[in-house]
C-alpha cells in the first residue's frame, strides 16, 4: 500500500525542492541586543549564569588542554571553540535527566550538567579514577549519573542509538527524551538516515542536533553535500526541522526548548541544524592552515558566541567586568591545579585490561592475563606502570 | 511434552520472554503482523501489541543501532536480521558498538540485554545470499557472544539463555532445520548455559566437533563410522564465542584425534581457531593431524550446492583418514 497522497499530473514534472527555503532563527545580535521584533526566551538569571559559566569553563578548559597537549602532557585533545552556544544552549533547554548522546565535541553539555574539573581531568589522563578506566583516548567522556552516554569514536553510530534509547523512554512513559549531537560531516553517514527515518516511522521523542560547523576535518561543507545544508533532509522523513544561528545562545535555547516539548508531548522527533563554525582545528593532530584562510577564521572570530552572550548579560546588568575577571582567573587556576593532580595519579590496574569485555571474565581471557603477568615479571623494567602489580600476583 | 519444530520452539521462547518481562521487544523486517518471513515471530504482535513487536524500515544498520540504544536504556531488545547474509550493513553497530559498549564506558553503560537473531546456513537452494554462515567474522570480536542451536529443544533453551544473558548475543538459527528438525520441547521456561559445549556421545577413537545444522551431518557420518567399528565422541560446541575449549581439550586428550566441521569456508573459519588451540594444548597427545571439513573457499554456490557442502560422506572420509593416519 502506497502512503503517498500525491496528486496526478499529465506532463513530466520534476522538482529539485528549490521551493523549500529554510530560514535561520536568530534572536541575539553580536552586540548583545535583540533583533528588532525578537523576543528573548523566559530564561531565569540563575540559568543564564549557569549557561555562561559552562561556556567560559569550556573555553578555558579547551585552551589549557590544547596547550597541555602541545607540551606533551596529553596525547590528544579536541576543542569546542566557537561552538559553545550550540552545545550548551541546547543542553540547557533539556531536563536534567534527559539523555545526551554526543559525538565528541560536546564537553560543554557535560560541563553544564555538572561534570567536575577533576572528572574531566581523570578521563583526559586516563588515570585510575577515570570512569572509563583509561581505555579510550582523551575527550571520550561519559557519566551515568549525569545521563551522558560515553563517547565512541565511530561517527554517527550514536544517532540510531539515540532513536532506540528514546523509543525506550517513550515506552517507559517517563516524559523524558534524548538529544543526539553530530556534525554535518557525520550526517552523510548511513546511520544518520536510518535514525531519522526510524524516528518518524516509530514516533520517537528524540532531538537531532546537527552542529553544522563548516568542516569535517578538512572537507568543507560545500564538498559534503549539494543541498541547502542538512535541514532539508528532514522533509524526506516528514520530520519537523528548524535552522538556528548556532552562535546565538538565546535562539539555540528557545529552539531546543520548543523541540523538546514537541518530542515529549507529541512524540514528534525534531531536527535542529545549528549553523556555526569550528574555530578550532579538528583535533590536536590537525592544522587548518592547509585548507582554510585566516580571513575566513577572522570573520567567525567576530561572531564569538561567548562574547555575544556576555554582552547580553551585561546589558541586563546580570554580569560585570569584575565578575568576568574573577571567573577567568579562578577557572584558569582551577584547571591548572586539577590537571597537575590528575596527571600524578597512577594508571588503572592491570586487571582492568580484561574486565568489562563481558560481565564476567571468561576463562580463556584469565589465562591470557596470567600469561601476561608471567611475561611482565620476566621483563619488569620494560613495564614500569604494572611491574609492581604483576609481582603482587606471585 | 509437546512436539515442536525449531520455529515453534523459537516462537515459544520469544513468547515466554515477552510474557515474563514487558521490556522484552521483538522487531525487524516483516516481524510484525506477518510474523517474520519464516514465521518465528508469529502472533507476537497480536499478543503483545505494536509497541513491543513491530516491523522496522528495511535498514539493518538502523535496526541494530536502534537495538543498541534500547539495550543501553535498559530494555531487552530481540532484533531480527532476516538472513545472516544481510547482517553486514550492521557490522559497525555490532563490532564497534555492541561489543565494546561496556568496555569503553568502564561498565557505566552496557547493551547486555541485546540479542540478535538471524537465520544462517545452506541447504535450501539459497545461493550466495541466503546461505552464508558468518560466525567467524564475529568470533574475532571480544565482547560478543555467539550461539548456534542444533535442534528445537536446544533452540528454545539457548535462546532464553541468550535473552537473559547480560552480554550482547548473536543467535544464529539453522534455517534448513526450521521445519525439518522436530522434537520434544518442554512447555516451561528453561535456559541452557552459554559458553558450554555438550558432549552428545562418548567415544574413544576420535572426537567430532561441530555446531548448528552441521550436528545432523556429523551424526550421519558417525553412524557410518561406528558400523566400521570406529568409536566416536561427538561434541556440539553450541557457543562459538567465548568457546568452551576445556570440554574439547578433555575429549581430545582422551581420543587423540579431532575432526571439526562447519559450512563456512575453510580459510579463517572458526575450525581454524579451534585447530590452533587444540594443537597448542594437546600436542603430545595427538595421534593424527586435526582435520577441518568445511565449505570451500568460494562464495556460496547454487547449482553445485551439494558439491560445496561438507556432507556426511566428506565427514566420514575425514574420520577414516584420521583413524588410519
Amino acid at each position: 500500500m502506497s502512503t503517498t497522497t500525491s496528486k496526478a499530473v499529465h506532463t513530466p514534472t520534476f522538482t529539485d525542492g528549490a521551493e523549500f527555503s529554510i530560514p535561520t532563527f536568530q534572536l541575539l545580535q553580536q552586540n548583545g541586543k535583540l533583533y528588532k521584533g525578537a523576543k528573548a526566551p523566559a530564561l531565569k538569571k540563575a540559568t543564564a549564569l549557569r549557561i555562561y559559566r559552562a561556556m567560559v569553563f569550556t573555553r578555558v578548559l579547551d585552551e589549557r588542554m590544547l596547550a597541555a597537549q602541545r607540551q606533551g602532557r596529553l596525547s590528544f585533545y579536541m576543542q569546542c571553540i566557537g561552538e559553545e552556544a550550540a552545545v550548551i544552549g541546547s543542553a540547557a533547554a533539556l531536563d536534567e535527566d534527559d539523555m545526551i548522546m554526543a559525538q565528541y565535541r560536546e564537553q560543554g553539555a557535560l560541563a553544564y550538567r555538572g561534570f567536575t574539573t577533576d572528572e574531566f581531568m581523570n578521563q583526559l589522563f586516563g588515570n585510575e579514577m577515570d570512569y572509563g578506566k583509561g581505555r579510550q583516548m582523551p575527550v571520550h567522556y561519559g557519566s551515568a549519573k549525569l545521563h551522558y552516554m560515553t563517547i565512541s569514536s565511530p561517527l554517527a553510530t550514536q544517532i540510531p542509538q539515540a532513536t532506540g534509547y528514546a523509543y525506550g523512554q517513550k515506552l517507559a512513559g517517563d516524559g523524558k527524551c534524548t538529544i543526539v549531537y553530530f556534525g554535518e560531516g557525520a550526517a552523510s553517514e548511513g546511520d544518520f538516515h536510518a535514525a531519522l527515518n526510524m524516528a518518524t516511522v516509530h514516533r520517537v521523542p528524540v532531538i537531532f542536533l546537527c552542529r553544522n560547523n563548516g568542516y569535517a576535518i578538512s572537507t568543507p561543507a560545500a564538498e559534503q553535500y549539494a543541498a541547502d545544508g542538512v535541514a532539508p533532509r528532514a522533509y524526506g522523513y516528514k520530520m519537523d526541522v528548524i535552522r538556528v544561528d548556532g552562535n546565538d545562545i538565546l535562539a539555540v535555547y528557545e529552539a531546543t526548548r520548543l523541540a523538546r516539548r514537541m518530542a515529549v508531548e507529541d512524540n514528534r522527533p525534531v531536527l535542529i541544524e545549528a549553523m556555526t563554525y569550528r574555530l578550532a582545528a579538528h583535533s590536536s593532530s590537525d592544522d587548518p592552515s592547509g585548507y582554510r584562510s585566516k580571513d575566513e577564521e577572522a570573520v567567525w572570530k567576530e561572531k564569538d558566541p561567548i562574547l555575544r552572550m556576555r554582552q547580553w548579560l551585561q546589558s541586563k546588568k546580570w554580569w560585570s567586568d569584575d565578575q568576568e575577571k574573577e571567573i577567568q582567573e579562578r577557572l584558569r587556576r582551577e584547571v591548572l591545579e586539577t590537571m597537575k593532580e590528575a596527571q600524578k595519579r597512577p594508571p588503572p590496574p592491570l586487571e582492568s585490561l580484561v574486565t568489562d569485555v563481558y560481565d564476567e571474565v571468561p576463562p580463556e581471557l584469565n589465562r591470557q592475563l596470567e600469561n601476561l603477568k608471567t611475561h611482565i615479571r620476566k621483563y619488569p623494567d620494560e613495564y614500569p606502570k604494572t611491574a609492581g602489580q604483576a609481582r603482587g600476583g606471585e | 511434552m509437546p512436539n515442536m519444530n525449531m520455529l515453534q520452539a523459537i516462537n515459544n521462547a520469544l513468547d515466554i520472554a515477552m510474557a515474563a518481562n514487558d521490556r522484552v521487544l521483538c522487531f525487524g523486517e516483516d516481524v510484525g503482523i506477518f510474523g517474520g518471513v519464516f514465521r518465528a515471530t508469529s502472533n507476537l504482535q497480536q499478543k503483545y501489541g505494536k509497541d513491543r513487536c513491530f516491523n522496522t524500515p528495511l535498514v539493518e544498520q538502523g535496526i541494530i543501532g536502534f537495538a543498541n540504544g534500547l539495550a543501553s536504556q535498559g530494555s531487552v531488545p530481540v532484533a531480527e536480521i532476516q538472513f545472516a547474509d544481510y547482517i553486514f550493513p550492521a557490522f559497525d553497530q555490532i563490532v564497534n558498538e555492541a561489543a565494546k559498549f561496556r568496555y569503553r564506558s568502564g561498565n557505566l553503560f552496557d547493551v547486555g540485554g541485546l540479542t540478535i537473531r538471524a537465520p544462517y546456513g545452506g541447504g535450501i537452494a539459497g545461493g550466495l545470499y541466503h546461505s552464508q554462515s558468518p560466525e567467524a567474522y564475529f568470533a574475532h570480536t571480544p565482547g560478543l557472544k555467539i550461539v548456534v542451536p542444533r535442534n528445537p529443544h536446544q533452540a528454545k533453551g539457548l535462546l532464553l539463555g541468550a535473552i537473559h544473558d547480560p552480554n550482547p548475543t548473536l543467535f544464529f538459527e539453522p534455517k534448513r532445520l526450521y521445519r525439518a528438525s522436530t522434537g520434544e520441547v518442554p512447555e516451561e521456561d528453561y535456559r541452557l548455559p552459554l559458553g558450554k559445549a555438550e558432549v552428545l556421545k562418548e567415544g574413544t577413537d576420535v572426537t567430532l566437533l561441530g555446531w548448528g545444522a552441521q550436528m545432523e551431518v556429523i551424526g550421519k557420518a558417525v553412524e557410518m563410522a561406528e558400523k566400521e567399528g570406529i568409536s566416536c565422541e561427538v561434541i556440539d560446541l553450541r557457543t562459538i564465542l567465548p568457546w568452551d575449549a576445556d570440554t574439547v581439550i578433555e575429549s581430545v586428550l582422551k581420543t587423540g584425534r579431532l575432526v571439526v566441521s562447519h559450512e563456512a569456508p575453510l580459510t579463517g573459519g572458526f575450525a581454524s581457531e579451534i585447530s590452533a588451540t587444540i594443537q597448542e594444548r594437546c600436542f603430545l597427545y595427538l595421534e593424527s593431524p586435526i582435520t577441518r571439513v568445511t565449505g570451500m573457499d568460494t562464495p556460496f554456490p547454487l547449482a553445485l550446492e551439494k558439491e560445496y557442502l561438507p556432507n556426511h560422506l566428506k565427514v566420514f572420509d575425514a574420520i577414516r583418514a584420521s583413524v588410519d593416519f
